[in-house]
This record gives structure tokens, C-alpha cells and sequence, in this order.
């Protein structure tokens, strides 16, 4: 299961992470969240200790959405060093991100 | 390697009808979906025309529900993607994530995803402004204005669900008449101080560097352009079939669409199309689920033939 980030733990989690971190913006009453929910979460099992892969809800978190000018879920965005290295927005299936993770997150 | 009777592709409305007839009949079937289980059911808000639910459904609560069928019965799920279909002999040989998978027939539930505008920059933008989901994206637009492109039934209810969340709603539509349905367009007809209905005006350019910050359409009667401050523009202008993977020799309609026969036999022996993919006049769960259960019994029927 992937871990849930909030507004308070977003900079421990994911900006301060020693290693990258796929963070997915979603929200439970969006569908293409929950088409993609399980995928996430069976990424954030095979990465596991290699790259940090959570979720946050766009719901119950406004800040941190508004900050990287989150307009769309599921929103995913990866982060290496605190830094924005890709954003894709959609449900996008599991070869395309496992091809993010090899190529962006793990090069 | 074993082989299935039944490869079935896409886990919507139509592939859950057509696995859980197949299975019942007691056919050997493996069904591949990329993402969770539902398909574009899941991207609607709520369904009130289909039978049984008179008082509407939620759509991921549909999904959910028809899925739940496939529980208790003994089939193959995975996730993955069909690469390729490849005939050798009598059998059917499935590409899916770097793995063979051998079936004898195999029907396709592969669904349609969204069109999109054609605009420059419409790619750049999207998750900026530019959205094919207004329960997805709507929140992030409350109390802004916004536009919504299309005339058929996904664009009208698009329009009503944003109707309670944004400031105004503009609905472009290149024709003058609507094809979506009359009840829908009534109530948006009777919401004259939130939305606005713009016919026979098509979008032509989007603005805003990181974010949309408006719209020029223009009418298609005078060439007219005028510019609308929206901050977010919802695309619903039709589908386009899932089908990249199909064998050459599988006959598709102009727009792409698989062509079947009314029992859902494509032009290609042991290959039977049903639900969004096929070429059709109404796409809608109903009938979805209508061409799964016609499908699996063709399938069953030419899987009897065949082991005679």
C-alpha cells in the first residue's frame, strides 16, 4: 500500500526523501484515481526502499495542490531531491510509469 | 501451455458481461484490464439510464457492482496490456507484457478513450486548465467560469454536474442542434444566469502560458471570434477506439471502429468485438453489456462447432 502524505508531513516525506518520490494527487470520488489506486499501490510495493511512491488527498490536503498548481487528478508528480523532475496527469497504466520510475526516477 | 477458450480484453461493462456468460457456460477464460475494472464507468458521475437503478447510480459504485459478479467465479484476471494478437493455426497468440498467452478466441472489450481538440498547446495545458473529466477536475474550478466543447449526451451532463460548481458555464457546440439527449439539454435551457449555450461556434485558440486563462471561439455562420476569460476548458467531442493492438485483418469502420455482425463477430473467425470498441450508433452501459452477453454466447457457439 502506498503511504498517505498530508500537508504537515509533505516536506519530511517527500521533499526532504533521500531517495525519489512518486507522489499521486487523487481524491476518492474521482474515478480515474481509482482506476489507478491499485496500480499505485502495487508500484509502491515493487520500488519499495528504492523510490518512495505516495498519495495525497486533494481533499482533505489544499495547500500543497495549490502550490504546485495542481488542476486535474489523479495528478502524479516525481521529485528527486525536492525537486520537480516530471508531471503527467491522467490514469495512466502501469508500463508507462513503471518506464517513468527506470528512466527518470532510477537514472 | 495451457490455452483458454476465451481471451477477453478490457474489463468495462462489456468484458465483465462477457467473462461472467463465458465462465457460467463453463469456458476457460483469462481477462486482461490495464487499469481497474469499469472503464469509462468509472469517469462518470452518476448513470440514471440504466435499468434497474431508477433513482441514478454513482458510476464507480456501478463499477464496482458489475465487477463484483466476476468474484465468486473461476477465471484469470490480471492487469496488463495487449501489445499484439498474432493467429498460428487454430489458436490466438496474445502478447500481454513480454508474456505469451494462448486462447481460442478472444473478444474485444477494449473500449474507446477521449478525443481531444486538435488545439496547439491543448497537450501542454492539459492538467492546466484543459480536462477530459469534470468529476475528476470540476473542484479545482469552483466559482470560476468555464467552457465545456461538444453536443452529445457526455457534454450536456458534463455541463449540468459543472452547472453547480463553477460561476458560469459556456457550452460550445459546432452545430446548432444537440445530439445528446432532450431532457438534459431542457435543464440546462432553464439555467440561463449559469450557462450559457454557444451553437454553431467552434474553440480555435487556448491562452495562458501555465495555466488556461481563456478562450477564443468563433462562429462558424460568420467567422466571427470572440474571446471567453475561462479558466478551464472541458473537452467531450467523442471517443476514439482502443484498437492499435488488432491484427491487420480485422475490419474497422472509417472512424476506426470494429466492425461486427449483430451476434458480434468481427471479419476475422474467433475474434468478436463488444461495447465502446465496436462500431455502433449507441454507446452506453446498457448496451455494453448487451453486446458482452451476445459475444460470449457467439464465442461459446464457435468453440462447440469447433471441438465437434
Amino acid at each position: 500500500m502506498a503511504e498517505q502524505v498530508t500537508d504537515a508531513t509533505f516536506e519530511s516525506v517527500v521533499l526532504n526523501s533521500d531517495i525519489p518520490v512518486l507522489l499521486d494527487f487523487s481524491a476518492p470520488w474521482c474515478g480515474p484515481c481509482r482506476a489507478i489506486g491499485p496500480v499505485i499501490d502495487e508500484l509502491a510495493g515493487e520500488y519499495e526502499g528504492k523510490v518512495r511512491i505516495v498519495k495525497m488527498n486533494v481533499d482533505e490536503n489544499p495547500l500543497t495542490p495549490t502550490k504546485y498548481g495542481i488542476r486535474a487528478i489523479p495528478t502524479l508528480i516525481l521529485f528527486k531531491g525536492g525537486e520537480v523532475l516530471e508531471q503527467m496527469t491522467g490514469a495512466v497504466a502501469k508500463p508507462a510509469l513503471q518506464d517513468l520510475i527506470v528512466k527518470k526516477a532510477l537514472a | 501451455m495451457s490455452v483458454f477458450d476465451s481471451v477477453i480484453i478490457g474489463g468495462g461493462p462489456a468484458g465483465i458481461t462477457a467473462a461472467l456468460y463465458l465462465v457460467r457456460s463453463g469456458c476457460r477464460v483469462a481477462l486482461f484490464e490495464q487499469l481497474t475494472m469499469g472503464g469509462q464507468v468509472l469517469q462518470t458521475e452518476s448513470i440514471e439510464n440504466y435499468p434497474g437503478f431508477p433513482k441514478g447510480i454513482k458510476g464507480w459504485e456501478l463499477a464496482d457492482t458489475l465487477a463484483a459478479h466476476l468474484d465468486d467465479l473461476s477465471l484469470e484476471r490480471a492487469t496488463g496490456k495487449i501489445s499484439s494478437i498474432v493467429q498460428k493455426d487454430d489458436v490466438y497468440v496474445l502478447s500481454v507484457e513480454g508474456k505469451e498467452v494462448i486462447a481460442k478466441t478472444v473478444i474485444l472489450c477494449s473500449g474507446a478513450h477521449h478525443r481531444e481538440l486538435g488545439l496547439p498547446r491543448e497537450k501542454e495545458l492539459t492538467g492546466h486548465g484543459v480536462s477530459y473529466c469534470a468529476i475528476c477536475d470540476g473542484n479545482f474550478f469552483r466559482g470560476q467560469e468555464v467552457a465545456v466543447i461538444g453536443g452529445g449526451n457526455t457534454a450536456l451532463e458534463e455541463t449540468l454536474y459543472l452547472s453547480k460548481i463553477a460561476a458560469k458555464v459556456h457550452l460550445i457546440h459546432r452545430r446548432d442542434a444537440f445530439r445528446g439527449a432532450k431532457i438534459y439539454l431542457d435543464r440546462l435551457e432553464s439555467m440561463t444566469d449559469r450557462v450559457s449555450i454557444l451553437r454553431s461556434s467552434v474553440p480555435v485558440m487556448l491562452h495562458g502560458d501555465a495555466e488556461v486563462e481563456g478562450l477564443t471561439i468563433s462562429s462558424v455562420k460568420t467567422g466571427e471570434s470572440r474571446l471567453l476569460p475561462v479558466k478551464g476548458v472541458f473537452v467531450f467531442v467523442g471517443n476514439t477506439p482502443n484498437t492499435a493492438f488488432l491484427p491487420k485483418n480485422v475490419q474497422l469502420d472509417e472512424q476506426g471502429f470494429v466492425i461486427t455482425d449483430t451476434e458480434m463477430r468481427t471479419s476475422v473467425p474467433g475474434i468478436f468485438a463488444a461495447g465502446d470498441v465496436r462500431s455502433k450508433q449507441c454507446r452506453q452501459v446498457v448496451t455494453a453489456v448487451g453486446d458482452g452477453a451476445t459475444a460470449a454466447q457467439a464465442a461459446f457457439l464457435y468453440l462447440e462447432q469447433k471441438n465437434v
